[in-house]
């Protein structure tokens, strides 16, 4: 203990002014100023990213033993010499290394991602058909997961130790040592073999036509051109993908989310809050959560990452024809172009996405954008 | 006689640990009067912050209370979670140690002055804002209604911890639990906030519970005093009285230990040994380890609080006329 | 190298600690350490401990004495095909007549000797590099953190999938490429163990008694790193046998007709009625990777007293 003043009688006079303690709040930088540069800095980040994954992927390629114009060409293509020889020039592949690395870059940036060896059509072409089927499961098992994670994990948090946490905690440790591949397997084994009530995979039974294509997704363009009984069908083949996705996103979220709102509610401004009579749901809702949702917002990132892995093998099971299975087959058959599509376009997307995250820290802690 | 605002009876509070439960508290007698403010003096570890997290009720989950508490003439133990709402902010409200951690960073400092305005005194919107520019200008925050929408770490701690007062004050409580709010805080900021606490007891009638390690702070705020040890009180009475003429071994030892008004003849007396952990209490007085006039009687048991004229308490088997700074 | 420029005041507990510097996360050397008696509590999660070190005993007996255990030969036919479990082949045979028993525990050579293989390079690789960048520092320590960046922007199963399909599926590719998916991350970990080493006191303290800058990342940076290498290390275990699985599943793994775990379950999974093909291999894998994460949350909490207040 000490002492800073000598014991006086008596107590102290009136209050001093408040210059003693610091300037008022800080006056110079409204919130949107550094918003805006932290953004900024962002995005220019994520560009120089963006370059080094083109690059990467670029060297990837020259790694694999073989010619390309034998690998990317198909065998009658390859008989005539002057198709060979306008690939050679198309992609440069007579030039040195460096300008063939423009040369991608170049066709990279008109929209030229080659021609898939497999399917014959251009990559882009083939992107753009099949990536809306993986967002068609992507989407609602990310939404899904968040909210069940998010719930799960608080409650597990505010009930520590207690069994609620513990059956939670257990679950999710199973659900984390589970081969995503082999629960997709189960679970249409279940659900199809054993009790009938799933389909077979696929994204719509074989009698119906799919619908006019709009975004790409069968639920929404059903809906969109009328036809309640294609839409419920595309509903009922989404169920048991997006069932397998979401259980093992939600194993690998709870632990985060949990952890982070254990740290939250061992707080003193959560003590604070409640020491001010609010009622408990008040706290979890607009303090516990709050506080939490930087995490949350890095645990959608880990979420996203996971389904885009998930979807390779679970898309092999239920036969989607979503972008895991593109990439599987290309990468199968060493369709190189296609491979490199889906790697750049992959890799642009998740960098995309960290990108936003990193963003709405900054919305969500004011803290983060003066830091 | 008018009952007093707070009164514990035999409080004891116990923890639980990692191996076992870990008795923090024990047989606390604490009494505070309404409108007068009352010291907590006591080293870190004695027990004194959790006094106060018991007096709301927020305390870690396993935690166990016995004993009573009657505050405004109603018993707080056993209450359920909704009579613990009622009481907390409008009835006992708490101004924490570190300001940077008890105000929550991603909210406005006006969410967070309002929210429990209108939860509990059932303000509108607009009425609770209000209330809230008028408990900024009292604690002295320059442009309220901008500081309204500001988050807490645009603001100095000086200023941060005026808020928090402003916070605690804003549902009329009856009684204010000060947990050592001066201790992060420089010396010539602590001054501003000692003196704003002083003023606001007096014109809200206010009493306050005020926590320190500080006896400084102690002499020039408070009134009466409790010496707090291993969870227990060592002795009690007016401030001036406890810290001039000191009957407990401890309080002495405190005294002495301070570095300020050293002169060449005069060393430093530190009190030897550590302060005592919970769960590793000796079986006698507490302090009997570390007391330079321990005795045989002081191992055998632990001294009971007694009244010993003048209003004041002590728990100690030795006589106080020896103890002399 | 990295002296500091500005002397440090040397306390004279820091000097203590100075030599020699073994400091794992907050154990200093001569503080008391707590009693740990037991209670309800920690009797759960140790019991929990020992149920996954039997299941990894088990499982490395499997793996070892394999031949001795088998009944039959994995990779010759020793029944019907698609047989189901029964007496002569407890767990059936696949669509080539193979007992899957047999293959199950032949498996176990393939899997776990594989995963810590490839969890031992990851850590050798990457616990180096990040060692070196968070010493160095400045533009070493740049690049290091733009490669992790790079391998980063890539979900690991894609970038494996797409490294293993064009040198060839093979074990050995296989292996290569879950390592370079994942020593960025053992990398990144080292790295910053090491760099919150260089600003600690006792770093600084050793410097300046004199110990040269090699001695010094030896004595003093090494064992402390040491630490969150090794809780990663067991934590990603079982991710690895999880990855490897994937890999061999979709084909690109160890070649047939090695009895993978994973590249059995693709076999059963054209023909649903033969359950006992892809289910039974799956809850091998499934045994595994969960004695694994137990382990190494046992071996985190043991390790990292500060994460215990968050179990």
């Amino acid at each position: 203990m000490t002492a800073t003043q000598p014991p006086a009688a008596g107590l102290i006079p009136a209050a001093e002014p408040p210059a003693a303690d610091g300037p008022g709040p800080a006056a110079t930088t409204r919130p949107s100023r550094t918003l805006l540069r932290f953004v900024g800095k962002k995005i220019l980040i994520t560009a120089a990213l963006l370059f080094g994954v083109t690059i990467l992927t670029f060297l990837l390629v020259q790694a694999v033993p073989g010619d390309p114009a034998n690998t990317n060409l198909s065998e009658t293509a390859q008989q005539n010499p002057e198709i060979v020889a306008a690939y050679r020039a198309k992609w440069g592949l007579d030039r040195p290394l460096p300008m063939q690395y423009l040369t991608y870059l170049n066709n990279l940036i008109h929209g030229n991602l080659g021609t898939s060896q497999s399917t014959g059509d251009s990559v882009l072409a083939d992107l753009k058909k099949y990536v809306p089927a993986t967002l068609e499961l992507a989407i609602p098992a990310m939404i899904l997961s968040l909210l069940i994670s998010v719930g799960l994990g608080l409650w597990a948090a505010v009930r520590k130790d207690r069994a609620a946490d513990h059956t939670i905690r257990g679950a999710a440790l199973v659900g984390l040592s589970t081969p995503s591949f082999w629960l997709a397997i189960v679970v249409l084994y279940v659900f199809f073999y054993l009790l009938g009530v799933a389909p077979n995979g696929g994204r719509l039974s074989t009698q119906l036509t799919p619908p006019r294509q709009v975004t790409g997704m069968y639920t929404i363009d059903a809906l969109l051109q009328g036809r309640p009984i294609a839409f419920r069908d595309a509903l009922w083949h989404l169920m048991l993908p997006v069932l397998v996705l979401t259980a093992l996103t939600v194993s690998i979220l709870i632990r985060f989310v949990r952890s982070a709102m254990l740290e939250v509610l061992d707080q003193d401004y959560i003590k604070a809050a409640y020491a001010k009579g609010l009622p408990r749901w008040t706290v979890l809702r607009r303090h516990v959560l709050r506080a939490g949702l930087v995490q949350v917002v890095t645990v959608a990132g880990l979420a996203f990452a996971s389904l885009l892995s998930g979807t390779v093998l679970i898309e092999q099971i239920y036969s989607w024809p979503g972008i895991g299975q593109y990439a599987y087959r290309a990468a199968l058959n060493l369709d190189l172009p296609a491979i490199m599509g889906v790697g750049l376009f992959v890799a642009l997307v998740y960098t995309v996405v960290n990108l936003l995250i990193d963003i709405l820290y900054g919305i969500i802690d004011p803290r983060i954008r003066v830091s | 006689m008018t009952e007093p605002l707070l009164q514990t009876s035999r409080l004891s509070v116990t923890l639980r640990g990692p191996d076992g439960p870990l008795p923090v508290i024990k047989g606390l007698d604490l009494r505070v009067e309404p409108g007068e403010i009352v010291g907590l003096a006591g080293e870190s570890g004695s027990g004194k912050s959790l006094t106060a997290l018991t007096l709301l009720n927020l305390l870690p989950p396993g935690a166990h209370v016995d004993g009573s508490i009657r505050f405004d003439g109603t018993e707080l133990t056993g209450l359920d979670r909704r009579g613990w709402q009622g009481v907390r902010g409008s009835g006992i409200a708490m101004v924490f140690q570190d300001s940077s951690a008890a105000l929550h960073p991603m909210l406005t400092v006006g969410m967070q002055l309002t929210e429990h305005m209108r939860a509990s005194l059932g303000l509108s919107k607009a009425a609770a804002r209000a209330r809230a520019v008028e408990l900024l200008e009292q604690v002295r925050i320059p442009q309220p209604e901008r500081a309204l929408r500001s988050y807490p770490h645009q603001f100095s701690g000086g200023m941060r911890q005026r808020i928090a007062i402003a916070i605690a004050l804003a549902c009329r409580p009856r009684l204010l639990i000060a947990d050592e709010p001066t201790t992060a805080l420089d010396v010539t900021v602590q001054a501003g906030i000692l003196a704003l606490f002083d003023e606001l007891r007096r014109e809200h009638d206010l009493a306050v519970l005020f926590i320190t390690h500080d006896l400084g702070v102690l002499s020039s705020l408070t009134q009466r005093a409790y010496v707090f040890y291993a969870g227990r009180v060592m002795e009690s009475g007016g401030t001036t009285d406890v810290l001039n003429r000191p009957t407990h071994p401890y309080t002495s030892a405190l005294l002495g230990a301070r570095p300020h008004g050293l002169s060449t003849s005069r060393t430093l007396q530190a009190i030897p040994g550590v302060p005592v952990l919970p769960g590793e209490e000796p079986p006698g007085c507490p302090f009997e380890p570390r007391c330079r006039f321990a005795q045989d009687v002081c191992r055998s048991a632990v001294p009971p609080l007694e009244a010993i004229g003048d209003s004041r308490t002590l728990a100690c088997a030795v006589q106080p006329e020896l103890v002399r700074p | 190298m990295s002296t500091p420029t500005n002397a440090p005041q040397i306390a004279p507990d820091v000097m203590a600690e100075a030599l020699p510097a073994r400091r794992l996360f907050g154990l200093r050397p001569g503080a008391p350490r707590p009693e740990r008696r037991r209670s309800g509590r920690r009797r759960h999660a140790r019991g929990l401990t020992v149920v996954a070190i039997g299941i990894l005993a088990c499982w490395a007996i499997v793996a070892i004495a394999a031949p001795l255990l088998a009944p039959h030969d994995p990779l010759a036919q020793s029944g019907p095909y698609y047989a189901p479990p029964s007496g002569a082949h407890w767990l059936g045979t696949d669509q080539l007549g193979r007992d899957i028993l047999t293959r199950i525990l032949y498996g176990a050579r393939l899997s776990l000797p594989l995963a810590v293989v490839i969890v031992a390079l990851a850590l050798l690789i990457g616990g180096t590099l990040g060692l070196v960048a968070g010493y160095l520092g400045r533009w070493v320590d740049e690049v290091l953190m733009r490669l992790t960046d790079l391998v980063f922007a890539f979900p690991p199963i894609i970038l494996a999938m797409v490294v293993t399909a064009a040198f060839g599926p093979s074990a050995r590719n296989a292996v290569l490429a879950l390592v370079l998916v994942s020593w960025p991350t053992y990398a990144r970990v080292v790295r910053s163990a090491v760099l919150s080493i260089r600003s600690s006191d006792f770093l600084s303290a050793s410097r300046l008694l004199g110990v040269g800058p090699w001695r010094a990342l030896w004595r003093d940076v090494v064992p402390n790193s040491v630490g969150p290498s090794v809780v990663l290390a067991s934590l990603e275990l079982g991710n690895a046998v999880l990855m490897l699985a994937s890999l061999s599943f979709l084909g690109l793994g160890p070649r047939p007709p090695a009895p993978e775990w994973g590249a059995m379950i693709a076999a059963g999974s054209n023909d649903l009625s033969k359950w006992w093909v892809s289910i039974i291999p799956g809850i091998a894998i499934l045994t595994v990777v969960l004695a694994f994460n137990l382990l190494g949350d046992a071996v985190r909490d043991w390790l990292d007293p500060r994460s215990r207040s968050r179990r």
